[in-house]
């Protein structure tokens, strides 16, 4: 399940972040007015994959295109292993406090 | 000239200039070992990206001269002809020419006749060698090898990349299909070490036209491993349906990697980027790859317009900021650790940094008087801020001084040939940092004290031999800290000076009385006095008495200072002392008949109490745990009238290896000061190095310490008079 909670100004997921649930999170995304700086928080992200990854990086551009923001928070450890194999977190450029623990 | 081209056309000269200094080390290097096969390759490289980027601005003059330049160091590269002393001299005359052609070409001019006849004579020369050495009783030596029809491209650069690259673009169906590129970089991981993963996103659509479940990415990978292709091929087995893969194996070539460029879909130019980041390709090979493809497309349009319009700028940031966290994997290339900065921009910073120091102190100031403790520690904090700031800003005005330095060695070379001697130039802590502001200043007084070196310090051979003496003279140029400052030591291990020769020379000028007594130190500062030579004839090199009464006063007007050290037959050791900076310096404030005054604080050594009521007058002297140390009264010596209270202190502060003690009314504590310097007005007065503002908008002076010793010294008799023991507390 990927829990989907917020608005176009701050945006909560939780759960599985995959190909399973992608398409259900960019209807929800496409319903949204976006603001201008928009958050989303990761820390509940618990499986996360290429395709979370490629929606991240459309809406990233989406914002960019639109002189609007994009702003990951509270990376979970699933999120932050993709970003580390793929070299992303520079892209992104958004501050990634490392787990202090294994996390979920 | 658009804006843009210009910009490109102002950083290639930096650059080339900087490759010109490595061409002409190289061949320095070549000089004393003609089959150093790196030192030859360093200087086939700093030619070879001359004449890529000459040729890719457009400035055929440069690249056409560097093209013939090249081509004897081709020749030398594969043996076809040996580095020998009158071929290295003209490629030394050929890389003077180069620099030539440089200046030329930053001011917008084509070379006039003159220069370009110089240009072909010179060539004419470097390619005629061979027959000149030949001999000639030989038939014509057989035609040589034929050359490979490609030349553009370096075979010495042969390698390659040592690892293996990848690039994979996933098919749209490869997500639905269950399959996750994830897999396979996980899977890449347990097959060697990846160097370095660019994840493109250059096929993603529009947000509208986006579709979640659709892949569509793409990966340059570089990877190494010892595996077989078939094994790193084998990962993307299970996808082999839902990607396109290309692999090019450790030490591929320039063509192989520019032919992947072609076949991949992306943008040739980013992808290019990519690969020149990774080490792949050389941006030079990339540049003339892509000319010839774009002089086929787009007619006669230069690389360097199409690269400003395809805005390569933009991509460039992006990549770079990729690269700065990909943390220990990534491989760093040179650009990534520099940053060209315009010296404007930094002395505005530090301007500011001045005015933000000054106000700091303003800010202290008020909250003591305040008497609030929280804005007491908020003002502290605040300017430990502001400290840790002015040391960052100044830090980044560092250079090393080995730039300064690099061109000694060719200047000790031609010079010794000059004059028939044979010298060895040794460097040392070329890593020394200095401010930018100062090392500019510092050339012509060292180049005045270098040839110095080489022409008055060493002796002739006869002479050398004589005195049982190596044949080849050894000049040293050394730089290291010392505290706050900089030393830098010119040596030799010539003659030294000659104490009588120069006290002859000295009266004869009319410097000294005939009967005057100088020590060693003494006679040896002549030598910086105006209109004294000690040699007999002129040279063109130096002689003419000049020469150093202008190093004095440049390195002065630095606030340095000279000292000179010389026994005869043992060389001659001359030290600059300079500050490491000219902007801000850490500073000690005092009062003295209600002026303030600044002391570098690095020249402070401690503080002592002085009882001024148990003396009728402060002795000229003091004895200080055993030793004697002259007394300056500062409100004497500036004629401030009398001092203000019973009590006073002693501040005792040291220059080199002299020391004095400042007799002061209050002291007042350690104190940032932003150095603005004494308007032209003032520029006369001595033992003053400037002023600045104290945060209450006061202003105090520097003193300038080396200055106040040398004009205390010149006024006061021999301090031999006084020896009053006084009552001392250390504080």
């Amino acid at each position: 399940m990927l829990h989907i909670d917020g608005n176009g100004r701050r945006l909560t997921l939780a759960g599985r972040f995959t190909i399973y649930h992608v398409a259900e999170l960019l209807a929800y995304l496409r319903g949204l007015e976006l603001a201008p700086m928009l958050e989303i928080d990761l820390s509940g992200v618990t499986d996360f994959d290429s395709a979370g990854v490629q929606l991240l990086l459309a809406l990233q551009r989406e914002q960019q295109q639109h002189g609007r923001a994009l702003r990951l928070l509270q990376h979970s450890a699933a999120v932050l292993d993709v970003f580390t194999l793929y070299e992303l977190s520079a892209h992104f450029g958004d501050p990634v406090l490392l787990p202090a623990g294994g996390g979920a | 000239m658009n804006l843009p081209l210009q910009a490109v056309m102002q950083t290639f000269c930096i650059e080339a200039r900087e490759r010109i200094a490595e061409l002409e080390a190289g061949l320095l290097t070549l000089e004393q070992a003609p089959s150093d096969t790196e030192a030859l390759s360093a200087v086939f490289r700093a030619a070879h990206t001359i004449k890529g980027s000459a040729g890719m601005l457009g400035l055929d003059a440069v690249s056409a001269f560097t093209h013939g330049f090249e081509d004897v160091l081709d020749a030398l590269r594969t043996g076809a002809r040996r580095f020998e002393h009158r071929l290295g001299e003209l490629l030394l005359l050929a890389a003077d020419h180069l620099a030539l052609l440089l200046d030329a070409a930053e001011a917008g001019e084509v070379p006039d006749a003159a220069l370009q006849a110089a240009g072909t004579a010179l060539l004419q020369a470097l390619h005629e060698e061979p027959q000149a050495s030949a001999v000639p009783a030989l038939p014509p030596p057989l035609a040589p090898a034929p050359m490979p029809v490609e030349r553009e491209r370096p075979a010495a650069e042969t390698g390659g990349p040592e690892f293996w690259h990848l690039s994979v673009r996933f098919g749209p169906d490869a997500l639905r299909n269950g399959f996750d590129p994830l897999g396979c970089l996980r899977y890449l991981h347990t097959l060697g070490r990846v160097l370095r993963v660019v994840t493109l996103t250059d096929a993603l659509p529009d947000w509208a036209g986006f579709d979640a479940e659709t892949c569509f990415l793409g990966f340059e990978i570089d990877l190494d491993s010892s595996h077989e292709r078939e094994t790193i091929a084998a990962t993307f087995e299970f996808v082999a349906d839902d990607c396109t893969l290309h692999i090019l194996p450790p030490n591929s070539q320039a063509a192989q990697y520019l032919d992947l460029i072609r076949a991949l879909p992306e943008d040739d130019l980013s992808i290019g980027e990519i690969l020149v980041r990774s080490g792949c390709l050389s941006r030079i090979e990339l540049e003339q790859g892509l000319r010839a493809q774009a002089q086929a497309a787009a007619g006669s349009k230069r690389l360097g317009e199409l690269l400003v319009d395809r805005h390569c700028v933009d991509a460039d940031v992006v990549r770079a900021a990729l690269e700065r966290q990909a943390h220990g994997r990534t491989r760093r290339t040179a650009e990534a650790h520099t940053l060209r900065v315009q010296a404007p921009r930094l002395d505005e910073l530090i301007e500011r940094i001045g005015e933000l120091v000054t106000v700091g102190a303003g800010a202290t100031l008020l909250a003591r008087e305040l008497g609030l403790p929280a804005l007491d520690e908020l003002a502290t904090t605040l300017n430990r801020l502001v400290s840790g700031i002015r040391d960052n800003a100044l830090q980044l005005r560092m250079v090393p001084i080995g730039e300064t330095f690099a061109r000694f060695p060719r200047v000790v070379r031609d010079l010794g040939q000059e004059l028939g001697k044979d010298i060895d130039l040794e460097l040392c802590g070329e890593d020394t940092e200095l401010d930018k502001a100062i090392v500019e200043p510092l050339v012509d007084p060292l180049m005045h004290l270098v040839r110095n070196a080489v022409d008055h310090g060493i002796e002739p051979l006869a002479v050398r031999r004589a005195r049982g003496k190596p044949g080849v003279g050894r000049v040293r140029l050394s730089a290291r800290h010392e505290g706050a400052n900089m030393l830098i030591e010119v040596a030799d291990d010539g003659g030294g000076l000659d104490g009588e020769r120069i006290r002859s020379k000295a009266v004869a000028a009319g410097l000294i009385g005939a009967g005057e007594h100088l020590d060693a130190q003494g006679l040896a500062r002549l030598i910086f006095a105006p209109g004294l030579s000690t040699r007999d004839t002129v040279t063109d090199v130096s002689g003419r008495g000049v020469g150093l009464e202008v190093v004095q006063r440049n390195i002065e007007a630095l606030r340095g200072s000279i000292e000179i050290e010389s026994e005869s037959g043992a060389g001659t050791p001359v030290r600059l002392r300079l500050p490491l900076t000219l902007a801000i310096i850490d500073g000690f404030l005092i009062r003295c008949a209600g002026t303030s005054f600044v002391l570098p604080l690095d020249q402070v050594e401690e503080c002592l109490d002085f009882d001024v009521a148990a003396l009728h007058a402060p002795p000229r002297q003091l004895d200080l745990r055993g030793r004697p140390l002259p007394l300056i009264r500062l409100h004497e010596f500036f004629g401030l009238g009398t001092p203000c209270g019973r009590r006073a202190s002693v501040v005792v502060v040291r220059c080199g290896e002299r020391r004095a003690g400042l007799l002061v009314d209050e002291l007042l504590g350690e104190f940032q000061t932003v150095i603005k310097p004494l308007g032209p007005l003032f520029e006369h007065l001595r033992a003053l190095g400037g002023t600045t503002i104290l945060g209450s908008g006061e202003v105090a002076l520097i003193v300038d310490v080396p200055a106040l010793f040398a004009l205390a010294a010149a006024r006061t008799p021999p301090a031999s008079s006084l020896p009053a023991p006084a009552k001392l507390a250390c504080a």
